[in-house]
């Protein structure tokens, strides 16, 4: 038995993210949980196993699956499911393309396509709260949102009139068919996401940390060769040690040069490091300076 | 010592809230270089004179255009000794509401003043909010003295303008923060984050050291009886387990012990602790904030929404009662109106049964009114279909706090804290 002297920060935002799922799971009838298999959905999973324990996670897990996907991050995702008996559902993009009810634009990042598979998904599992692991540090829209985000029946955001939100009291009242997107992980930094990870020894896909990989340059970030990103002319192909600070889609999600290999190297990379994760790696962020406002009011995670 | 401070700033554009934050995030070097390139960027094809720190701050389109802020902002930023939580609240547009949500988890107010013209209504309302909401540190930030020849009699001269004004809180409130002023200069750094030289007559910290250093130990209601809302009952009906039913949610206040006597509320049956537990572990404590699973000795009928409170020292059970609210709808709020009131993880149907007065935070007077409005705080009385466990907000910031919320359309009407009885 351990007897507890003092919070700790990791302490304070784990009990906070803990509170939080367990309103949502308390307040709504069909609650589900994104989970794509990065670091931010592995950390809201790890905090909803503690939640509940030592009952199973009263939700199931969605992944909507772009079909640009790293082959390591969809085998761990597979397996994390099994191992807690979670209930996976997939919404794939491809299937909207194949529908018609989304145009692919070629050689276009299909990040933007996402949202309308994340909309039919929330439509066919008749979701009344999402989990979704942003966080506001993240992305100056993202520093706008709330612990309980109101979603109205076409799945937009309105962020001049959000609801206020005060002390630890969230406010999950809607009408049949809108719904509350929650992110349970708003107050953490990447920084905390990668302290609790090496805290908490919890596995994240090998990608996140450095291995070789061939990777050219584009638009000043570094793309690993697959077959959803191929050099273009012009494009130098070389191996480097690299790793992912985050992973999205695989057409768009740019690796870093690092050496980190283990969570405490990770920790320390990320405390020094002068560019924001987003700015890094994701080409969708670079559109434009309101481009994540402005998908997010489309419907976007 | 608490690693993690959680503080509220508000101002308007004109006393430097802005560049003061956009200094603190770049001077502790959390400012990105691709944060700051796009601010650079922004502010050339503006055709801002210099790189408008405030755009750091400022997300939404709408915000940029108008180059003002419109809704509470949350920034992060960290160093060695402690991690911070800003809540940057606009001066402008929605001003009580935002202040009144961002001060509702702040552990300081951060008050800034231009030493230029002293204590102003706005500077009086900034520190009648945050004492109203019960922030337990407040930082009187005497900016712009580079504009005043770093002049001590300056900064004297506010910090003895303040003094009547904190009296006053005290005398009206019963609230007494902590408060330290501090003379600085945000847009060339005096007393941000480095001490200044130039201002040698003044002993104290500067204001990233302050914010480091000051003490929130005390801050969280842990020596204060336990208070234990159940959120969500656990019954994993798993074959390894199965009768185990645990009681989910976070330690209000106090601390909670095994073997403690508990009353559940609003029952009023009494039990004891056997056992806390996590998924790490059981505990033989735990305390305010922290999110265990309680299991009790005794089957008793407990459900989301009821309290686990210390058998020696229960709070009131009451369906009627005293709050200060402040009002956050544009539909104002009359005697008669009917609402949805959570408080801890219990919502109940309440009707407003009268309104006494209406508060004007910048006199700290009141007046007779018939209805709030939009933004308007005020002392109303609410009678509650069922009865709520609740202890004076001035005792205590969790059990003491309510918001009301519209049963048709589902929006946050308002804020309350319980009067003292």
């Amino acid at each position: 038995m351990t007897l507890t002297t003092g919070l700790s920060q990791l302490d304070v935002l784990e009990a906070e993210s803990i509170h939080v799922m367990r309103e949502v799971a308390a307040e709504f009838e069909r609650p589900g949980l994104l989970f794509s298999g990065g670091k931010d959905s592995i950390v809201m999973l790890h905090l909803a196993q503690k939640a509940f324990w030592p009952a199973r996670i009263p939700f199931p897990l969605v992944h909507v699956d772009t079909g640009h996907n790293f082959d390591e991050v969809l085998a761990f995702r597979d397996r994390r499911a099994s191992e807690l008996s979670a209930r996976l559902v997939v919404a794939k993009v491809q299937d909207d393309i194949d529908a018609g009810r989304v145009r692919e634009v070629p050689g276009g990042l299909r990040n933007p396509l996402q949202t309308t598979t994340l909309l039919r998904a929330i439509e066919e599992g008749r979701y009344d709260a999402v989990f979704g692991g942003a966080r506001r540090d993240e992305e100056k829209a993202r520093a706008k949102e709330r612990f309980f985000s109101f979603r109205d029946a076409f799945g937009q955001w309105d962020p001049k009139n959000q609801r206020p939100e005060l002390w630890n009291l969230y406010n999950g009242k809607h009408a049949p068919g809108e719904h509350i997107r929650v992110f349970p992980l708003s107050n953490w930094t990447e920084l905390d996401v990668w302290r609790y990870i090496a805290r908490e020894h919890i596995e994240v896909p090998d990608i996140y940390y450095a291995h070789e990989r061939e990777v050219f340059e584009r638009d000043g970030m570094l793309l690993g060769v697959t077959e959803h990103s191929m050099p273009r002319d012009g494009e130098v192909v070389s191996t480097r040690v690299v790793r992912y600070r985050t992973v999205g889609d695989a057409s768009c999600t740019g690796a870093v040069a690092s050496p980190a290999a283990t969570p405490q190297e990770v920790v320390e990379e990320v405390a020094a490091t002068r560019i924001t994760e987003r700015g890094a790696t994701r080409a969708d962020d670079r559109a434009s300076e309101a481009a994540m406002e402005d998908r997010k009011k489309e419907g976007y995670f | 010592m608490s690693d993690l401070l959680r503080f509220a700033t508000a101002g308007s554009v004109d006393d430097g809230k802005s560049t003061l934050i956009g200094r603190l995030l770049y001077d502790s070097k959390s400012v990105f270089q691709d944060q700051l390139e796009s601010v650079e960027r922004t502010s050339a094809d503006r055709g801002d004179d210099y790189t408008n720190l405030a755009l750091l701050t400022d997300g939404l389109r709408a915000e940029r255009e108008q180059g003002i802020t419109i809704d509470v902002a949350y920034r992060y930023f960290s160093t060695p000794v402690r991690s911070f939580i800003v809540a940057d609240t606009p001066g402008h547009v929605q001003y009580t509401r935002n202040m009144v949500t961002g001060a509702s988890t702040a552990d300081l107010a951060l008050v800034l003043v231009d030493a230029r013209k002293g204590v102003l209504e706005q500077t009086r309302r900034h520190a009648a909010l945050s004492a109203l909401l019960r922030v337990p540190h407040l930082v009187l930030a005497v900016n712009k003295m580079d504009l005043v020849g770093y002049d001590d009699e300056v900064f004297d001269d506010v910090v003895t303008q303040f003094a009547a004004v904190a009296e006053e809180l005290r005398s009206r409130f019963g609230a007494h923060p902590e408060v330290t002023a501090i003379p600085m200069a945000a847009l060339p750094g005096d007393n941000v984050v480095h001490r200044s030289e130039r201002m040698s007559w003044y002993q104290g910290p500067a204001l990233l050291e302050h914010l480091e250093q000051v003490s929130v130990e005390r801050d969280h209601g842990e020596q204060r009886p336990a208070r234990f809302p159940v959120q969500y009952v656990i019954r994993p009906m798993s074959t390894e387990r199965p009768d185990y039913r645990g009681y989910a949610g976070t330690v209000a206040s106090g601390t909670l012990r095994v073997g403690d006597e508990v009353v559940a509320l609003p029952s009023g049956r009494r039990t004891t602790v056997a056992g806390l537990d996590t998924f790490d572990g059981p505990l033989e404590a735990a305390v305010a904030r922290q999110a265990v699973t309680v299991r009790l000795a005794e089957e008793l009928d407990v459900s989301r929404g009821d309290m686990l409170v210390a058998a020696d020292a229960p709070p009131a059970a009451v369906s009627q009662l005293q709050a200060t609210v402040c009002w956050m709808a544009d539909a104002p709020l009359r005697a008669g109106s009917k609402v949805l009131l959570k408080h801890t993880t219990r919502t109940v149907k309440a009707m407003v049964t009268g309104l006494a007065e209406r508060l004007d935070v910048a006199t700290l007077g009141s007046e007779p009114v018939d209805e709030l409005r939009l933004n308007d705080i005020g002392r109303v009385s609410l009678r509650t279909a069922s009865p709520l466990a609740v202890d004076a907000y001035a005792d205590d910031r969790t059990t003491g706090a309510f918001i009301l919320l519209d049963e048709a359309t589902g929006t946050t009407l308002g804020a309350g804290m319980v009067d003292a009885s």
